[in-house]
């Protein structure tokens, strides 16, 4: 250590946020700097508490249902079908084979757009400007189809408790085959902008390292733990709807910095290309709803149940992995809180809720 | 349904999905993928109305049970297993040697705290229930600790445990007013610092608060 100067004596405290582009909504840090380096940092949130929990006191169990797509709102259907499976868990209702491939497509489609916002976005707070208008283009066609199937691109609303309410329309298994086709080449297009550009690899290599036995301790879930080497996925591990009827593979990192995280997703887009596809060959005409009454009236009862969201283990994810933000930030300098912040993959109205 | 084993699909919707409990073995003797496939024949044939879905909690036994027991001999109470989902209630004295025993390799490698929230019963006298949600990525199965509270009960923290109880229980002593002891830093997280009550208790009364704010800064009686 050389000596301590003026410029290193004084602790300075900052806010990054809540007004901030890098934070993807209204994240509030204080950091802790000596000069640029990161001596620690706190994560103030709650700017967008809305008070779910509270919401659903006074609600019915189908009138919760949308409030549900309102928290993680770039992945709405994946948490509207955590809601709604967990429901069909209490009262122990079997979808019908047709609702859960279509739930499938549907939720692997939500996942490769909530990456391609990320990937934009993360991209861009990293001073790549060309991503975000590629990987905007190719969500917006994911877009189309959530809103050919159900009228809404964002808050979709896509389940009911017991199934679907709309069955397919005509030539959606095309459109998804079509997309399909369109999309696994734009992939390569995302990689060849960044994975071996010298830029990229500089912001995100050994930034933010989040080792094995830390990410295990700090809850993390989802690609920020399989970044770090950890082979888990609730879709292998304790497969819900027909996950285990269809073949992919999980892919993990070596080094939990952050171009691992950046290669997971993108082969975690690759492998939900896969099990869309098969999805789409499965699916087969049927019924698309469950045995469910008319008015949901699960029995009195606690069940857990969780889904891998885009974003981790639902429950919620966006929450336990921002809190790993201390850990990752510590030693490097105030560019790489950018890096680490978008690297978690965090919105806020789920951390929030 | 995440862990629980699946009747193949080719019997429809006709057929109640939950099987009865197993008898012994826990869900960490029978993980959800080695579930023989039953025969199509019996899932084409029309269920009997009898055969209704478990519905009530049934007595939950299992080797990891047993040695909890023996280390803690009258800490666990009332091990269930609903939906195959064991859960028991532990003495809160014991909460924290518990979990420290859990997370460990002769207990299962439960090292991953996935959730931990409160369940708010205004009429008991213990009102909270503190319900931990654990994971063993060695057994892949889980498992449900409850504690129960009463208002103002302090409750042993496990952040030295799970360090991601930090955030979790901070959350809940926002919403429910529950106090952790040897937590390291536990203040709201949600909620502004100068917000009066905790909301998520079935008693608190959202509008008590905005008329108060009205009162005091329009002058009006209720902002409703």
């Amino acid at each position: 250590m050389p000596e301590a100067t003026y410029l290193d004596a004084n602790e300075l405290v900052i806010n990054m946020g809540p007004q901030h582009p890098a934070t993807h909504g209204v994240l509030r840090i204080k950091l802790r700097l000596d000069g640029e380096k990161v001596l620690g940092s706190e994560a103030v949130i709650g700017y967008l508490h809305r008070g779910v929990e509270k919401i659903a006191e006074n609600r019915t169990y189908t009138q919760f249902a949308p409030y549900t797509d309102r928290m993680d709102y770039v992945a709405a259907v994946t948490n509207g079908m955590a809601y709604v499976e967990a429901v069909e868990k209490l009262m122990g209702v079997e979808v019908p084979p047709r609702a859960q491939y279509t739930r499938m497509i549907l939720a692997e489609l939500q996942r490769i757009a909530s990456h391609l916002l990320w990937l934009g976005t993360h991209a861009l707070d990293l001073g790549a400007m060309t991503p975000v208008f590629y990987t905007f283009r190719e969500r917006e066609e994911i877009l189309k189809i959530f809103e050919n199937y159900c009228g809404a691109r964002l808050t979709t609303h896509a389940f009911r408790i017991g199934g679907l309410q709309y069955d397919l329309y005509d030539g959606f298994e095309r459109e998804v085959a079509n997309f399909c086709d369109y999309f696994t080449p734009k992939i390569d297009e995302y990689e060849a902008l960044l994975t071996k550009n010298r830029i990229w690899i500089n912001r995100t290599r050994n930034v933010g390292v989040l080792t094995p036995e830390d990410a295990v301790a700090l809850g993390v879930t989802g690609p920020v733990l399989r970044g770090s080497g950890v082979k888990w996925d609730v879709r292998k591990a304790q497969p819900y709807e027909a996950y285990d009827k269809v073949e992919f593979e999980v892919p993990i990192g070596e080094k939990g910095d952050t171009y691992d995280r950046y290669l997971v997703r993108v082969q975690e887009m690759r492998q939900s290309v896969r099990i869309v596809r098969q999805s789409v060959e499965r699916i087969a005409p049927g019924p698309i709803m469950g045995k469910v009454g008319k008015v949901i009236k699960p029995p009195v009862g606690e069940v857990y149940h969780s889904i891998e969201a885009p974003k981790g283990e639902l429950g919620p994810p966006s929450f336990v992995n921002l809190q790993a933000l201390d850990t990752m930030v510590r030693g490097h300098l105030v560019a790489d809180v950018v890096a680490v912040v978008g690297t978690l993959d965090i919105v806020l109205g789920e951390v929030d809720r | 349904m995440a862990d629980e084993p699946k009747a193949p699909p080719a019997g429809g919707s006709s057929e109640p999905p939950a099987q009865p409990a197993p008898p012994a073995g826990g869900p960490g003797a029978t993980p959800p993928k080695t579930a023989p496939p039953k025969p199509s024949a019996a899932a084409a044939k029309p269920a009997p109305p009898a055969a209704k879905p478990v519905l009530k909690p049934e007595p939950w036994s299992s080797p990891l049970l047993d040695e909890m027991q023996k280390r803690f001999p009258g800490a666990i109470l009332d091990p269930v297993i609903f939906r195959h989902q064991p859960s028991v209630t532990v003495a809160k004295e014991s909460l924290l040697q518990l979990c420290e025993f859990l997370r460990s390799d002769e207990g299962g490698e439960y090292t991953l705290l996935t959730d931990h929230t409160a369940v708010d019963y205004p009429k008991r006298d213990k009102r909270f229930d503190l319900v931990y949600h654990l994971y063993s990525f060695k057994r892949n199965d889980r498992l449900r600790l409850k504690v129960l509270a009463a208002d103002g009960e302090k409750v042993p923290s496990v952040v030295s445990v799970w360090p991601t109880a930090n955030w979790l229980e901070r959350e809940v002593y926002d919403m429910f007013g529950v106090q952790y002891e040897g937590h390291p830093d536990l203040k709201r997280i949600l909620l502004p610092d100068g917000w009066i009550g905790h909301p998520l208790r079935k008693d608190d009364d959202i509008l008590k608060q905005d008329d108060a704010w009205v009162q005091a800064n329009v002058g009006i009686k209720s902002g409703q």
